[in-house]
Protein backbone atom coordinates (compact mmCIF):
# COMPACT_ATOMS: atom_id res chain seq x y z
CA UNK A 1 0.00 0.00 0.00
CA UNK A 2 1.34 3.03 -0.63
CA UNK A 3 2.51 5.64 1.36
CA UNK A 4 -0.15 8.70 0.92
CA UNK A 5 1.79 11.62 2.76
CA UNK A 6 5.31 11.46 3.58
CA UNK A 7 5.87 12.02 7.05
CA UNK A 8 7.27 15.06 6.68
CA UNK A 9 4.43 17.13 5.01
CA UNK A 10 3.23 17.68 8.70
CA UNK A 11 6.51 20.38 8.89
CA UNK A 12 5.07 22.94 5.62
CA UNK A 13 4.75 25.94 6.47
CA UNK A 14 1.17 27.80 5.27
CA UNK A 15 0.81 31.34 5.36
CA UNK A 16 -2.37 32.27 7.72
CA UNK A 17 -2.36 36.25 6.79
CA UNK A 18 0.37 36.98 4.00
CA UNK A 19 2.03 40.18 4.58
CA UNK A 20 4.52 41.62 2.03
CA UNK A 21 7.41 44.69 3.08
CA UNK A 22 8.26 45.60 -0.57
CA UNK A 23 9.98 41.62 -1.49
CA UNK A 24 10.17 40.13 1.65
CA UNK A 25 7.73 37.69 2.89
CA UNK A 26 6.75 38.74 6.24
CA UNK A 27 3.89 36.40 6.76
CA UNK A 28 1.73 35.55 10.05
CA UNK A 29 2.54 31.59 9.11
CA UNK A 30 0.82 28.88 11.59
CA UNK A 31 4.38 28.34 12.77
CA UNK A 32 4.21 32.36 13.85
CA UNK A 33 0.82 31.44 15.15
CA UNK A 34 2.14 28.78 17.68
CA UNK A 35 4.83 30.81 18.87
CA UNK A 36 2.19 33.23 19.50
CA UNK A 37 0.14 30.96 21.47
CA UNK A 38 3.31 29.75 23.43
CA UNK A 39 4.27 33.19 24.33
CA UNK A 40 0.27 33.97 25.48
CA UNK A 41 -0.40 30.52 27.38
CA UNK A 42 3.39 31.80 29.64
CA UNK A 43 2.44 34.89 29.86
CA UNK A 44 -1.07 34.29 30.93
CA UNK A 45 0.08 31.38 33.19
CA UNK A 46 2.78 33.40 35.18
CA UNK A 47 0.24 36.51 35.78
CA UNK A 48 -3.36 34.66 36.94
CA UNK A 49 -0.45 32.32 38.73
CA UNK A 50 0.90 35.53 41.11
CA UNK A 51 -2.69 37.34 41.05
CA UNK A 52 -2.86 37.59 44.83
CA UNK A 53 -0.35 35.41 45.53
CA UNK A 54 -0.68 33.78 49.01
CA UNK A 55 2.19 32.62 50.86
CA UNK A 56 0.95 29.17 50.88
CA UNK A 57 0.23 28.45 47.06
CA UNK A 58 -2.63 27.70 45.55
CA UNK A 59 -2.45 24.89 42.63
CA UNK A 60 -1.73 27.12 39.78
CA UNK A 61 0.99 29.41 41.61
CA UNK A 62 2.64 26.38 42.98
CA UNK A 63 3.01 25.41 38.95
CA UNK A 64 4.67 29.02 38.07
CA UNK A 65 6.87 28.78 40.96
CA UNK A 66 7.71 25.69 40.42
CA UNK A 67 9.35 26.78 36.61
CA UNK A 68 10.27 29.93 38.63
CA UNK A 69 12.44 27.66 40.86
CA UNK A 70 13.56 25.29 38.68
CA UNK A 71 15.28 27.60 36.42
CA UNK A 72 16.27 30.19 39.54
CA UNK A 73 18.51 26.98 40.71
CA UNK A 74 19.89 26.06 37.22
CA UNK A 75 21.27 29.57 36.75
CA UNK A 76 22.22 30.11 40.40
CA UNK A 77 23.90 27.33 40.83
CA UNK A 78 25.99 27.62 37.77
CA UNK A 79 26.44 31.09 37.30
CA UNK A 80 26.62 32.38 40.83
CA UNK A 81 26.04 36.15 41.78
CA UNK A 82 27.31 37.66 38.46
CA UNK A 83 24.80 35.57 36.46
CA UNK A 84 21.84 37.16 38.22
CA UNK A 85 21.22 38.86 35.48
CA UNK A 86 20.84 36.39 32.62
CA UNK A 87 18.32 34.68 34.89
CA UNK A 88 15.15 37.16 32.90
CA UNK A 89 16.72 35.73 29.18
CA UNK A 90 17.04 32.12 30.63
CA UNK A 91 13.88 31.93 31.68
CA UNK A 92 12.34 33.17 28.65
CA UNK A 93 14.34 30.93 26.19
CA UNK A 94 13.75 27.87 29.09
CA UNK A 95 9.78 28.46 28.82
CA UNK A 96 9.60 29.04 24.77
CA UNK A 97 11.34 25.61 24.27
CA UNK A 98 9.76 23.52 26.72
CA UNK A 99 5.89 25.05 26.00
CA UNK A 100 6.88 24.98 22.54
CA UNK A 101 8.20 22.08 22.85
CA UNK A 102 5.15 20.01 24.51
CA UNK A 103 2.12 22.00 22.84
CA UNK A 104 3.36 20.43 19.48
CA UNK A 105 2.35 17.22 20.51
CA UNK A 106 -1.44 18.25 20.76
CA UNK A 107 -3.24 16.54 17.75
CA UNK A 108 -3.29 19.42 14.54
CA UNK A 109 -1.02 21.79 16.19
CA UNK A 110 2.24 22.88 14.25
CA UNK A 111 6.09 21.92 16.27
CA UNK A 112 7.60 25.73 15.44
CA UNK A 113 10.71 24.03 17.04
CA UNK A 114 11.13 21.41 14.48
CA UNK A 115 11.97 24.33 12.03
CA UNK A 116 15.76 24.70 11.59
CA UNK A 117 15.35 28.38 11.27
CA UNK A 118 13.90 29.04 14.52
CA UNK A 119 16.68 26.61 16.77
CA UNK A 120 19.06 27.99 14.45
CA UNK A 121 18.44 31.50 15.25
CA UNK A 122 17.64 30.76 18.61
CA UNK A 123 21.11 29.32 18.87
CA UNK A 124 23.01 32.05 17.12
CA UNK A 125 21.58 34.28 19.44
CA UNK A 126 23.10 32.58 22.57
CA UNK A 127 26.25 31.97 20.89
CA UNK A 128 26.56 35.99 19.93
CA UNK A 129 25.74 36.47 23.57
CA UNK A 130 27.89 34.14 25.02
CA UNK A 131 30.81 35.98 22.74
CA UNK A 132 30.35 39.70 23.40
CA UNK A 133 29.96 39.13 27.12
CA UNK A 134 33.09 37.12 27.21
CA UNK A 135 34.87 39.79 24.88
CA UNK A 136 32.93 43.02 27.13
CA UNK A 137 34.52 40.73 30.16
CA UNK A 138 37.84 39.98 29.87
CA UNK A 139 38.65 41.93 26.28
CA UNK A 140 41.60 39.73 24.30
CA UNK A 141 42.13 37.89 27.07
CA UNK A 142 39.16 35.74 25.83
CA UNK A 143 42.07 33.91 23.62
CA UNK A 144 43.33 31.85 26.85
CA UNK A 145 40.27 30.13 26.87
CA UNK A 146 41.91 28.29 23.73
CA UNK A 147 44.53 26.71 25.56
CA UNK A 148 43.44 25.27 28.83
CA UNK A 149 45.50 25.52 31.62
CA UNK A 150 48.66 23.56 32.42
CA UNK A 151 48.79 22.00 28.91
CA UNK A 152 52.45 21.72 27.28
CA UNK A 153 53.50 24.45 25.22
CA UNK A 154 54.56 21.74 22.36
CA UNK A 155 50.73 20.46 21.87
CA UNK A 156 49.33 24.20 21.47
CA UNK A 157 48.94 23.82 17.83
CA UNK A 158 47.39 20.98 18.10
CA UNK A 159 45.25 22.13 20.70
CA UNK A 160 43.90 25.81 19.74
CA UNK A 161 42.54 24.93 16.50
CA UNK A 162 40.64 21.53 18.03
CA UNK A 163 39.41 24.26 20.60
CA UNK A 164 38.47 26.92 18.19
CA UNK A 165 36.73 24.36 15.95
CA UNK A 166 34.97 23.06 19.12
CA UNK A 167 33.76 26.29 19.39
CA UNK A 168 32.73 27.08 16.57
CA UNK A 169 30.82 24.30 16.24
CA UNK A 170 28.89 24.91 19.91
CA UNK A 171 25.96 26.78 17.91
CA UNK A 172 25.60 24.68 15.41
CA UNK A 173 25.63 21.41 17.80
CA UNK A 174 22.83 23.47 19.90
CA UNK A 175 20.66 24.51 16.48
CA UNK A 176 20.50 20.81 15.09
CA UNK A 177 20.37 18.92 18.56
CA UNK A 178 16.90 20.63 19.32
CA UNK A 179 15.62 20.62 15.65
CA UNK A 180 16.81 16.82 14.66
CA UNK A 181 15.26 15.69 17.93
CA UNK A 182 11.89 17.47 17.64
CA UNK A 183 11.94 16.41 13.44
CA UNK A 184 12.58 12.77 14.25
CA UNK A 185 10.23 12.13 16.63
CA UNK A 186 7.29 13.56 15.06
CA UNK A 187 8.10 11.69 12.12
CA UNK A 188 8.74 8.81 14.22
CA UNK A 189 4.99 9.47 15.13
CA UNK A 190 3.25 9.87 11.82
CA UNK A 191 5.35 6.60 10.38
CA UNK A 192 4.03 4.32 13.02
CA UNK A 193 0.81 5.84 12.32
CA UNK A 194 0.94 5.13 8.71
CA UNK A 195 1.66 1.41 9.35
CA UNK A 196 -1.72 1.30 11.23
CA UNK A 197 -2.92 2.12 7.76
CA UNK A 198 -1.12 -0.62 6.28
CA UNK A 199 -1.39 -3.15 8.71
CA UNK A 200 -5.63 -3.53 8.66
CA UNK A 201 -6.99 -5.93 11.07
CA UNK A 202 -3.74 -5.61 13.32
CA UNK A 203 -3.98 -1.86 13.32
CA UNK A 204 -3.77 -1.52 17.25
CA UNK A 205 0.11 -2.92 17.22
CA UNK A 206 1.30 0.20 15.90
CA UNK A 207 -1.05 2.55 17.91
CA UNK A 208 -0.25 1.16 20.65
CA UNK A 209 3.81 1.49 19.91
CA UNK A 210 2.34 5.18 19.06
CA UNK A 211 0.91 5.67 22.23
CA UNK A 212 4.01 4.42 24.08
CA UNK A 213 6.14 6.65 21.60
CA UNK A 214 3.95 9.06 22.75
CA UNK A 215 4.52 9.00 26.35
CA UNK A 216 8.28 9.02 25.95
CA UNK A 217 7.79 12.10 23.68
CA UNK A 218 6.73 13.81 26.14
CA UNK A 219 9.77 13.04 28.54
CA UNK A 220 12.45 13.99 25.37
CA UNK A 221 10.72 16.72 24.44
CA UNK A 222 10.96 18.50 27.62
CA UNK A 223 14.51 17.43 28.58
CA UNK A 224 15.47 18.81 25.08
CA UNK A 225 14.28 22.22 26.30
CA UNK A 226 15.98 21.59 29.53
CA UNK A 227 19.28 20.47 27.78
CA UNK A 228 19.13 24.02 25.18
CA UNK A 229 18.85 25.56 28.50
CA UNK A 230 21.56 24.30 30.36
CA UNK A 231 23.79 24.42 27.66
CA UNK A 232 23.09 28.21 27.48
CA UNK A 233 23.75 28.19 31.34
CA UNK A 234 27.05 26.47 30.99
CA UNK A 235 28.37 28.46 27.73
CA UNK A 236 27.77 31.22 29.59
CA UNK A 237 29.53 30.52 32.53
CA UNK A 238 32.65 29.79 30.55
CA UNK A 239 32.47 33.67 29.16
CA UNK A 240 32.23 34.83 32.78
CA UNK A 241 34.52 32.75 34.64
CA UNK A 242 36.67 30.13 33.21
CA UNK A 243 38.78 32.75 31.46
CA UNK B 1 26.41 3.40 -10.27
CA UNK B 2 23.40 5.40 -10.57
CA UNK B 3 23.09 8.45 -8.03
CA UNK B 4 19.99 7.29 -6.09
CA UNK B 5 21.75 3.75 -5.79
CA UNK B 6 24.46 5.79 -4.45
CA UNK B 7 22.11 7.97 -2.14
CA UNK B 8 20.91 4.97 -0.83
CA UNK B 9 24.00 3.03 -0.08
CA UNK B 10 24.97 6.54 1.40
CA UNK B 11 22.41 6.75 4.06
CA UNK B 12 22.99 3.38 4.75
CA UNK B 13 26.80 4.03 5.52
CA UNK B 14 26.09 6.82 7.64
CA UNK B 15 24.16 4.84 10.03
CA UNK B 16 26.57 2.63 10.96
CA UNK B 17 27.63 5.79 13.16
CA UNK B 18 25.02 4.82 15.55
CA UNK B 19 27.01 1.96 16.97
CA UNK B 20 29.16 4.41 18.63
CA UNK B 21 26.34 5.99 20.41
CA UNK B 22 24.55 2.93 21.36
CA UNK B 23 28.07 2.10 23.15
CA UNK B 24 27.76 5.72 24.70
CA UNK B 25 24.73 5.39 26.35
CA UNK B 26 25.43 2.35 27.61
CA UNK B 27 28.19 3.60 28.89
CA UNK B 28 26.12 6.20 30.48
CA UNK B 29 23.88 4.41 32.15
CA UNK B 30 25.92 1.69 33.05
CA UNK B 31 27.81 4.15 35.06
CA UNK B 32 25.23 5.86 36.34
CA UNK B 33 23.70 2.64 38.21
CA UNK B 34 27.45 1.49 39.28
CA UNK B 35 27.54 4.96 40.84
CA UNK B 36 23.99 4.81 42.71
CA UNK B 37 25.14 1.43 43.51
CA UNK B 38 28.14 2.69 45.59
CA UNK B 39 26.60 5.41 46.76
CA UNK B 40 23.34 5.42 47.49
CA UNK B 41 23.20 9.04 48.95
CA UNK B 42 24.54 10.71 45.72
CA UNK B 43 21.79 9.92 43.58
CA UNK B 44 20.55 13.13 43.22
CA UNK B 45 23.37 15.03 41.87
CA UNK B 46 24.63 12.53 39.89
CA UNK B 47 21.35 11.53 37.91
CA UNK B 48 20.72 15.12 36.92
CA UNK B 49 24.15 15.20 34.94
CA UNK B 50 23.66 11.23 34.38
CA UNK B 51 20.58 12.46 32.23
CA UNK B 52 22.20 15.44 30.64
CA UNK B 53 25.01 13.02 29.34
CA UNK B 54 22.79 11.00 27.88
CA UNK B 55 20.57 13.84 26.10
CA UNK B 56 24.11 14.89 24.66
CA UNK B 57 25.17 11.58 23.33
CA UNK B 58 21.46 11.24 21.92
CA UNK B 59 22.26 14.25 19.86
CA UNK B 60 25.14 12.56 17.89
CA UNK B 61 22.60 10.22 16.89
CA UNK B 62 20.86 12.13 15.68
CA UNK B 63 23.78 14.06 13.47
CA UNK B 64 23.83 10.81 12.15
CA UNK B 65 20.39 10.57 11.43
CA UNK B 66 20.74 14.10 9.51
CA UNK B 67 23.69 13.25 7.23
CA UNK B 68 21.61 10.41 6.46
CA UNK B 69 18.34 12.65 5.16
CA UNK B 70 21.28 15.10 4.14
CA UNK B 71 22.32 12.59 1.48
CA UNK B 72 19.08 10.94 0.92
CA UNK B 73 16.80 14.21 0.29
CA UNK B 74 19.21 17.13 -0.39
CA UNK B 75 21.59 15.94 -3.15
Amino acid sequence: MAVQHSPLAQFTIERLIPLHLGRIDVSYTNSALMMTIVVVLITGLLVFATRRAQLVPGRLQSVAELIYEFTARMVDENLGAEGRAFFPFIFSLFTFLLFGNLISLIPFSYSFTAQIVVTAALALFVFLLVTIVAFVRHGFHFFSFFLPEGTPLIMAPLIIPIEIVSYLARPVTLAIRLFANMMAEHALMVIFAGFAVALGYFFFLPVLIDVAIYALEVIVFSLQAYIFAILSVLYLRDALYLH
Amino acid sequence: MDVASAKLIGAGLAAIGLAGVGVGIGNIFGTLVSSIARNPAARDQVFGIGILGFALTEAVALYALMVAFLLLFVF
